[in-house]
C-alpha cells in the first residue's frame, strides 16, 4: 500500500481537504489544515483554464496566477513544511505536458508529495503520467464520475494508486444545496470493486452533509467550500472550519 | 443532390485511430463525466454516417437550405491588375446562408442533436459566426440554442449577437480570464458536465476531443470535393496550391483534406503543395490534424500580417466587388503572394466581411 492509501484510517471516514496553492499564505495555511486534522491534504496547482471547477475555484486560481504563482513555486513552497498529512497535487494535464511527465513527478517527489489527481486526464489518456509517477514511487489518483458505466468504474479502479475520487454530482466544483439520491448506492458498488479507497469529492460544502455521508465513503473532500473560507475569512477560521467538519466525521 | 448525398460515404481514409489521434496529436483531455457522452456522440455519428436518412436530410438541406454547392469564381480582374502570372479561383464559401463556411458544420451536428434526442444545444463562438450557424439550425429544427461567447467578443461583434438573439438563441456573455473564445469554450464545457445528459455540444472548429476534429472535417470536407470537381470543369485538372486560414482550422480542413489524402508526391505532379495561413482568431490553439499535417510535412503553414491581409481585402473588393471577411482576406494574402509562381492558385473565400467592417474601416483610417 502507498502511503496514500494508508492515510485513510480503518474505521474512521477520513477527511480530505483541498488548498489552491499560490492563493493567499498556502504555508500557513497548508500548516493550519494538517493541525486542524485533515487526513490528506490536494494541493491546488492554478491554471488558467479549468474546465471541471465552479466560479469560486476559478477565482481562486487567476488570484495565485495573478500574484505570480507557478507549478514549480507552489510545489516548493509545500515543499519546506513538516506536514503530518500526505499531500496529493490536483491540477490539469497542460501544465504538466509542457512540464513533462517525468520532471513534473520528480518535482512532486522533491517536494514530498504523494501523487496527483488530474481531473482532465481520463483512463484512455493516463497511462504515461501514471507511469512516470510510478517510477518516482508516486501515486496517480483516477476519478469516476456519476455518468461513469459499471464496467468501466471498475476499470478505472484497477488502475486507481492511492485512492478513487469519485465525483459526487455532473458538475463543476462548488456547493450544492442537496446531493443526488443515488449517491450512496455509487458509492457502494464503486468500493465493492475498488482495491483501494474512495473518496468523494465535488458539492460537499457543510459539517451535515459531511455527516450525512460518514461511513459511506472512506473519504470526504471539502474544497470549494474551504478555499472560500481561507480567502473571505483567514486562516484561523479555514482551520476552524477543518475542524467542525472532521468532528462530524 | 445526387453528388452532395455522396459526402458522407465512403471510408475515412486519414487519421485519426480509434482514440482520435493524429500521431502524437489529438485524443480526449476532458473530465470523466464527459467521456460517457463523447462515446455516445461517437456511437451516433458513426450511425448517422452510414444512415441513407441522415444522409438525404443532410444533403438536401445543404443544397436547398444552405445553398449548396457554392461557385468557384475566377479572380481575372485582380490577378490582372497586381500582374500575377498565375490563375486565382475564389472558392465562394462566402455566399453560404449565414454568410460563411460554418453552416456545412452546424446542420450536419444540430441534425445529429435532434437525432440523438437532445433537445437542448449548446455552442461557443468568437467572432459570432458559429454560434449565428448554430441559432440558425436550432431555430429551423426547433431546438433551445444556448451561445456562450467572451464579453469583449460580444461588445467587439454586437451585429452578430443580435442575429443570435433574433434567430430564438440565448447568449450568454463570458467574462472569466481573457473574455475571449478561450473562455467561451471553457464556459460550454462546465455547462456540458453540468447538462451532459440533456444536451448538445456543438463545436465549431476541428478542435476539442475526439470524435470532434474527425466529426467537423466530415462534414466540412464537402468544400474540398467541390473544389476538386470545379476545378476539373473550369481547368480540366486539379489546383496547384488550395490556400485557406486556420483559426481552430474547421475551413482549412475542409478544403484542404480531399488534397492531402491523396500521395503528396503524385507522380503525374497534380499537386505541389497546400498552403494554410494563420487568421490571428482570438484562439491559441490548433485541430489536432493541422498540428499533424504540419509535423508530417503534408501541408504547410505560414503567417500573415495585418497590413498585408487589409491590402488583399481593399484588392479584392475594388478589383471583384466582393468583400471577404478578415480571416478569409488573409488565406487570399498569402495565395497572391503564391499565384507569382504557381499556375492554379485556389483560395477558400471562407466568409464574408459584413461582420468586420467596423474593425476594418477603423484600421483602414
Amino acid at each position: 500500500m502507498s502511503r496514500l492509501s494508508d492515510a485513510f484510517p480503518k474505521g474512521r471516514t477520513a477527511l480530505v481537504c483541498y488548498v489552491m496553492g499560490g492563493d493567499g499564505d498556502t504555508a500557513a495555511l497548508l500548516q493550519a489544515v494538517d493541525e486542524a486534522g485533515a487526513d490528506v491534504i490536494e494541493l491546488g496547482l492554478p491554471f488558467s483554464d479549468p474546465i471541471a471547477d465552479g466560479p469560486v475555484l476559478q477565482a481562486a486560481a487567476t488570484r495565485a496566477l495573478f500574484s505570480g504563482a507557478t507549478v514549480r513555486g507552489v510545489l516548493a513552497t509545500a515543499g519546506k513544511l513538516r506536514l503530518r498529512a500526505p499531500v496529493v497535487a490536483m491540477g490539469y494535464m497542460n501544465p504538466v505536458e509542457r512540464m513533462g511527465a517525468a520532471a513534473f513527478a520528480k518535482c512532486l517527489r522533491d517536494s514530498g508529495l504523494c501523487g496527483a489527481i488530474i481531473p482532465d486526464l481520463p483512463m484512455e489518456e493516463a497511462q504515461p503520467l501514471r507511469d512516470a509517477l510510478s517510477a518516482q514511487g508516486l501515486d496517480l489518483v483516477p476519478l469516476v464520475a456519476p455518468t461513469t458505466p459499471a464496467e468501466r468504474a471498475t476499470a478505472i479502479a484497477r488502475t486507481a494508486r492511492g485512492f478513487v475520487y469519485y465525483v459526487s454530482v455532473t458538475g463543476v466544483t462548488g456547493a450544492r444545496a442537496s446531493l443526488p439520491e443515488d449517491l450512496e448506492k455509487r458509492l457502494a458498488e464503486l468500493r465493492a470493486v475498488s482495491p483501494v479507497p474512495v473518496a468523494v469529492g465535488f458539492g460537499i460544502s457543510r459539517p451535515e452533509q459531511a455527516a450525512a455521508l460518514k461511513g459511506k465513503a472512506d473519504g470526504i473532500v471539502v474544497g470549494t467550500a474551504l478555499v472560500k473560507t481561507a480567502h473571505e475569512s483567514g486562516v484561523k477560521a479555514a482551520a476552524d472550519f477543518v475542524r467542525s467538519l472532521r468532528a462530524v466525521l | 443532390m445526387k453528388e452532395i448525398g455522396s459526402i458522407l460515404s465512403g471510408e475515412t481514409l486519414a487519421p485519426p485511430d480509434a482514440r482520435g489521434r493524429f500521431g502524437e496529436y489529438g485524443g480526449r483531455f476532458v473530465p470523466e463525466t464527459l467521456i460517457p457522452a463523447l462515446d455516445e456522440l461517437t456511437r451516433a455519428w458513426t450511425a448517422a454516417r452510414a444512415d441513407a436518412a441522415y444522409k438525404v436530410e443532410l444533403a438536401v438541406l445543404l443544397e436547398t437550405y444552405a445553398g449548396r454547392p457554392t461557385p468557384l469564381f475566377r479572380a481575372e480582374r485582380l490577378a490582372r491588375e497586381l500582374g500575377l502570372k498565375g490563375r486565382v479561383y475564389l472558392k465562394r464559401e462566402d455566399l453560404l446562408h449565414t454568410g460563411a463556411h460554418k453552416l456545412n458544420n452546424t446542420l450536419g451536428q444540430v441534425l445529429l442533436a435532434r437525432r440523438m434526442g437532445k433537445r437542448r444545444v449548446i455552442a461557443e463562438t468568437g467572432a459570432g459566426q458559429h454560434g449565428v450557424a448554430t441559432a440558425t439550425v436550432c431555430a429551423l429544427l426547433g431546438l433551445e440554442c444556448i451561445v456562450y461567447m467572451g464579453e469583449l467578443d460580444v461588445a467587439r461583434q454586437a451585429p452578430n449577437v443580435s442575429r443570435m438573439q433574433l434567430l430564438g438563441a440565448e447568449v450568454r456573455p463570458v467574462t472569466a480570464g481573457s473574455r475571449t473564445l478561450k473562455d467561451a469554450m471553457n464556459e460550454a464545457i462546465r455547462d456540458w458536465v453540468t447538462n451532459v445528459r440533456t444536451t448538445y455540444y456543438c463545436i465549431g472548429s476541428a478542435a476539442g476531443p475526439h470524435p470532434y476534429p474527425v466529426m467537423v472535417r466530415e462534414l466540412q470536407k464537402v468544400i474540398g470535393e467541390e473544389i476538386a470537381r470545379q476545378a476539373q470543369d473550369a481547368e480540366g485538372r486539379l489546383p496547384d496550391a488550395v490556400v485557406a486560414c486556420v483559426g481552430g482550422g474547421s475551413n482549412a480542413i475542409g478544403a484542404l483534406h480531399r488534397f492531402v489524402r491523396e500521395p503528396s508526391q503524385d507522380d503525374e505532379g497534380q499537386l505541389g503543395e497546400s498552403h494554410s495561413i494563420s487568421a490571428g482568431l482570438d484562439y491559441p490553439g490548433v485541430g489536432p490534424e493541422h498540428a499533424w499535417l504540419k509535423e508530417s510535412g503534408r501541408a504547410s503553414y505560414t503567417t500573415c500580417t495585418d497590413a498585408a491581409a487589409l491590402e488583399a481585402f481593399s484588392a479584392l473588393a475594388r478589383a471583384e466587388g466582393i468583400i471577404p471577411a478578415l480571416e478569409s482576406a488573409h488565406a487570399l494574402s498569402a495565395a497572391l503572394a503564391e499565384a507569382g509562381r504557381a499556375r492554379l492558385i485556389l483560395v477558400n473565400l471562407s466568409g464574408r466581411g459584413d461582420k468586420d467592417l467596423g474593425t476594418i474601416l477603423e484600421a483602414l483610417k
